[in-house]
């Protein structure tokens, strides 16, 4: 084939010797190069290639359950071949199987994909990268965060197969529900499993997180201020700080459960009678709500923690790509710390119908209502980005503008849900589905498409296809509003969530028909998912080769190393840097990159 | 066959596509990246517009086909429900507006400043008075939604009036039981330990137990004990007090636009005023078989989806004939054993249940 002769015929030899660059030669055997590997751009591929099979597999789960929803009629005879009886006796899934799919489904996208996937990938790849430093700060627990999440990954898959199958009370694991295996199967060995995998997870995060902030603090190379870094690192940095703060908290829930599960305490149980057994159970004075303060105590920063690192990446890729300077860097910077302050003191909004004091129901809802002024800032400032720039429409860019349409569509639902007088009615019902797959679950996903796409050159060395790239986009987007926008209106009948058939329902049974139109869409954007795949595994190998350091005329740091950087970054020096990261159209100049220094003739508006 | 067919036409357009894509990537070599770039931004910044345009004639095609399915067309059927309604009606408002103008305005400008030679970008790193407008605005309008929803929220919250009618609702898996005071217009004590679930599914205490130190309350033996459907009075405030059994449950009761958690070894409590009798609102909806429903709105098992109730709402008179008919539970507990009221269960009702029996049984 001649294949590589035509992609890479007007390529010099200017790079082909990147590897006689590299500074420190340590030996480079397979095990450490790829497997137990402490450099920080292998490290990032593991998470990011870890976080793709997660999303095929949690991805995979939610067609297989949208086939319930979609088909609750119908029978699938290869879906017995394909699961066995457990979960598809006669080819339709069963009820076991279906809250099965919904909890792994859940868990798996938000932690494994959107958590350590997004933000594991981008801060381990951009840290060092964009503020100059040759590595994290402990290369070591770098790698460790890595396999601990590679373990925690590993017990996960282990418990779908387990003979009374994975965990099945939803992925915010509720007790006395994921207390107690006689409620439910899925709370014998499946749970055991979910809380081991988390909480090694946990670990994972911690181990990363830890790692982040200290190098953002204290390795950022000669003239990078806190004030020069480029929004990315901001918004990973807040994002560690989240995660260090809250993860532990979520950690003590789980212990605590672990002991009211096997020890026999009474922390979450109370006065329970179990009809599967006909037998009450000893433990008295216990509060389950304990364990919602405790869970979603993490869980609401989980949601900035999944959201910021899609911001930050968003904000550089559109103030590149639009070849104009972002608007408003401080208030940009000012409203990710809203956010992430804020993150700690909205938790209870997701408990509003637990039985909650009203009074601090009250507090909670003018809490989360806050949350708008720093997410509307961020639009906003968006918006004014864009506003007379130059922009290219590259891959990046067109999942960074999707991102934000993303969240402007789910974030003002989040102002509905919020005021805790609708979330009354709202609360668990189809309308949070959609608010929370637009605002996080496909604007972050969006997030992550637009890094992988725009950052791909500096990973590989090599471009992804732009056509494939744009297909893939225009389906999904397309896809995902077709598929959560109408879950507005049949939250507005009332329709609860993680229903396994609603036929029996004189209230919710008319959305036959739109169920059947949202899982056909489903499987469409499923499958357009993987021309992005087959584009990053092809790319990789055979990608038209990148020849220019810096193929969008992009400020940052992470363009001045060579095109396939060894471990260590840069060949020479670390460079020095003399300006913000925005300089983009300043004086006629397309860009002016960090590293050059103030001409004497500069305006000086933003160092 | 079908799905073989499927198959062989997913890898089919796949191929297609890998193929136009491959060659797409050999063209722009030969026409070298810039004019490739330049080409394929104009189709996407067409596309933007395009799927702008599309986006608004589809949302406004969504609301044609689907508005009449929700609850919106009909009037709440409780007074908390309407209060609830108003506040949607306003948010919608408000955030449907911001939600034009901004994905206007998103969209508009991926499309209008697409890379064209020669244009000078403006450069503009910050305004003062935009910022100030961009978060002051806001505010004011969150603000406003901020007090009319916690004027609400505590109206709804507070304490229920002092003629309602008290109901006690307990959820277990996967079922609704329910208990009015009796005679003495006082609910007994009960303890979970003394449950028995053909004959005393409360766990009412009708006798002595020194084991748990349990005294026989004698107000507990003219409680009545239902299942499934409840009867409330049209325009008479209900309150419910609610526990659960064995799980987390909630008790989701759309058409009045209330919910609230039925927790183990925490009661919680809810109260609204019905507005319409069930007779009311088969005419309002024009649904024959319209009937309030109770869903259980909290993952609780297997048999979540199945967890269903009934609310019957009738004028007085009709209350009053309904509640006569009933036996107290530890009347009929004594008499012949068997669970008060089973009789009141409707087909559906019926059908349910085995589901459950049939979750139970494989769960064991």
């Amino acid at each position: 084939m001649s294949n590589a002769a035509v992609l890479h015929s007007n390529i010099g030899t200017m790079h082909d010797d990147h590897s006689a660059h590299h500074e420190h030669h340590h030996q480079e055997t397979f095990i450490n190069k790829y497997v137990f590997s402490q450099d920080h751009k292998m490290i990032a591929k593991q998470f990011l290639i870890t976080g793709m099979v997660w999303a095929l597999i949690g991805g995979f789960l939610s067609v297989l359950f949208r086939m319930q929803l979609g088909f609750p009629e119908e029978s699938f005879p290869w879906l017995e071949d394909l699961l066995g009886k457990w979960w598809a006796a006669g080819g339709r899934i069963t009820a076991q199987g279906y809250y099965a799919l919904v909890t792994t489904h859940g868990t798996v996208l938000v932690f494994f994909v959107l958590t350590a996937g997004l933000s594991g990938t981008f801060a381990n790849f951009l840290i060092p990268l964009q503020i100059g430093a040759r590595d994290m700060a402990s290369p070591f627990m770098n790698m460790l965060s890595y396999w601990f999440f590679f373990a925690a990954g590993v017990i996960m898959l282990a418990s779908i197969f387990v003979q009374t199958g994975p965990f099945s009370g939803g992925w915010t694991a509720y007790p006395p529900l994921s207390a107690l295996g006689d409620a439910s199967p899925g709370s014998k060995t499946g749970m055991d499993m979910w809380i081991i995998s988390m909480a090694l997870f946990v670990v994972s995060s911690l181990l990363g997180g830890l790692n982040y902030i200290a190098t953002i603090l204290n390795m950022r190379t000669k003239g990078m201020s806190m004030t020069r870094m480029p929004l990315t690192i901001w918004a990973l940095l807040f994002t560690a700080i989240l995660g260090v703060l809250s993860f532990p908290v979520l950690l003590s829930g789980f212990i605590l459960l672990i002991f009211d599960r096997n020890f026999g305490t009474s922390f979450y149980l109370s006065d329970i009678f179990l009809a599967s057994t006909n037998t009450a159970l000893p433990n008295e004075g216990g509060s389950a709500i304990l364990f919602q303060h405790l869970f979603w105590f993490l869980g609401h920063p989980e949601v900035y923690i999944i959201m910021l690192p899609a911001m930050g990446m968003v904000s550089e890729i559109i103030s590149i790509n639009s070849r104009k300077p972002i608007f408003g860097y401080l208030a940009m910077v000012g409203s990710l710390f809203a956010i992430a302050t804020l993150a700690f003191l909205v938790w209870a909004h997701h408990m509003f119908v637990t039985g909650l004091n009203p009074f601090l129901g009250s507090i909670f809802a003018l809490l989360t209502l806050l949350i708008a002024l720093p997410s509307s800032i961020k639009v906003f400032n968006w918006l004014t980005t864009l506003w007379r720039g130059n922009i290219r429409l590259t891959p990046g860019m067109l999942f960074a503008i999707g991102f934000v349409s993303m969240f402007i569509s789910g974030g003002l639902t989040g102002i509905w849900v919020g005021n805790a007088t609708l979330d009354i009615h709202l609360h668990d019902t189809y309308f949070v589905i959609a608010h929370f797959h637009l605002v996080m679950g496909v604007a972050s996903m969006f997030g992550m498409f637009a890094g992988v796409y725009h950052w791909f050159p500096k990973m590989y060395g090599r471009h992804m296809n732009n056509t494939l790239a744009y297909i893939h986009f225009w389906i999904t987007l397309i896809g995902a509003y077709l598929i959560f926008w109408p879950m507005h209106y049949q939250g507005l009948a009332g329709m609860p969530r993680r229903y396994y058939d609603y036929s029996i329902w004189e209230s919710f049974k008319q959305f036959s028909e739109l169920n059947r139109f949202i899982s056909i869409v489903v499987f469409i954007t499923f499958i357009a998912q993987l021309l992005f795949l087959i584009n990053f595994f092809y790319s990789i190998w055979k990608g038209r080769k990148a020849t220019n350091l810096n193929p969008y005329g992009a400020n940052t740091l992470e363009w001045t190393t060579p095109i396939n950087p060894g471990h260590g970054n840069w060949p020479g020096e670390i460079p020095e840097v003399h300006r913000w990261a925005y300089d983009y159209g300043k004086d006629g100049k397309d860009f002016i990159t960090q590293t050059t220094p103030v001409g004497e003739e500069e305006s000086t508006e933003h160092h | 066959m079908t799905m073989f067919l499927i198959i062989t036409v997913v890898v089919l357009v796949f191929l297609v596509i890998f193929q136009v894509a491959k060659a797409s990537e050999y063209v722009s070599i030969l026409k070298g990246e810039e004019v490739t770039r330049k080409q394929t931004n104009k189709i996407n910044a067409f596309l933007m517009l395009g799927f702008m345009i599309a986006g608004f004639i589809g949302v406004w095609y969504c609301n044609e086909v689907l508005y009449h399915k929700t609850l919106l067309p009909f009037p709440a059927a409780s007074d908390h429900g309407e209060k609830i309604d108003e506040m949607l009606w306003v948010t919608i408002w408000i955030t449907g507006a911001v939600f034009i103008v901004t994905q206007f305005l998103l969209f508009w400008f991926a499309f209008k400043y697409q890379e064209k030679e020669g244009r000078k970008i403006f450069y503009f790193v910050h305004s003062t008075k935009l910022e100030i407008l961009w978060t002051s605005v806001p505010a004011i309008v969150l603000a406003v939604l901020i007090v009319v929803g916690l004027k609400h929220w505590f109206a709804i919250t507070g304490d229920a009036p002092k003629n309602a009618l008290e109901v006690e609702v307990v959820g277990k898996q996967f079922s609704w039981i329910f208990r009015y005071k009796g005679k003495d217009n006082v609910f007994g004590k009960k303890y979970y330990k003394v449950i028995d679930e053909a004959t005393n599914p409360l766990g009412l205490i009708w006798k002595d137990n020194k084991e748990l130190g349990l005294k026989d309350d004698k107000k507990s033996h003219d409680d009545i004990v239902v299942q499934q459907t409840i009867y409330v009075v049209k325009n008479r405030p209900v309150k419910l007090i609610i526990g659960s059994r064995d799980v987390v449950h909630d008790v989701g009761l759309p058409h009045f636009r209330m919910k609230m958690d039925a927790v183990p070894g925490t009661p919680t409590t809810m109260w609204f005023t019905p507005k319409y009798t069930t007779k009311e609102m088969k005419e309002i909806t024009k649904n024959p078989n319209f009937v309030y429903e109770i869903s259980c709105d909290q993952m609780c098992g297997n048999g979540h989806y199945s967890m269903k109730g009934t609310i019957e709402v009738v004028t007085q008179a009709e209350f009053n004939a309904w509640l006569a008919g009933l036996t107290p539970a530890y009347k009929s507990a004594m008499a012949n054993n068997a669970i008060p009221n089973s009789k009141n269960a409707e087909p559906v009702m019926a059908a349910a249940a085995s589901i459950n029996n049939k979750l139970i049984a494989q769960s064991k």
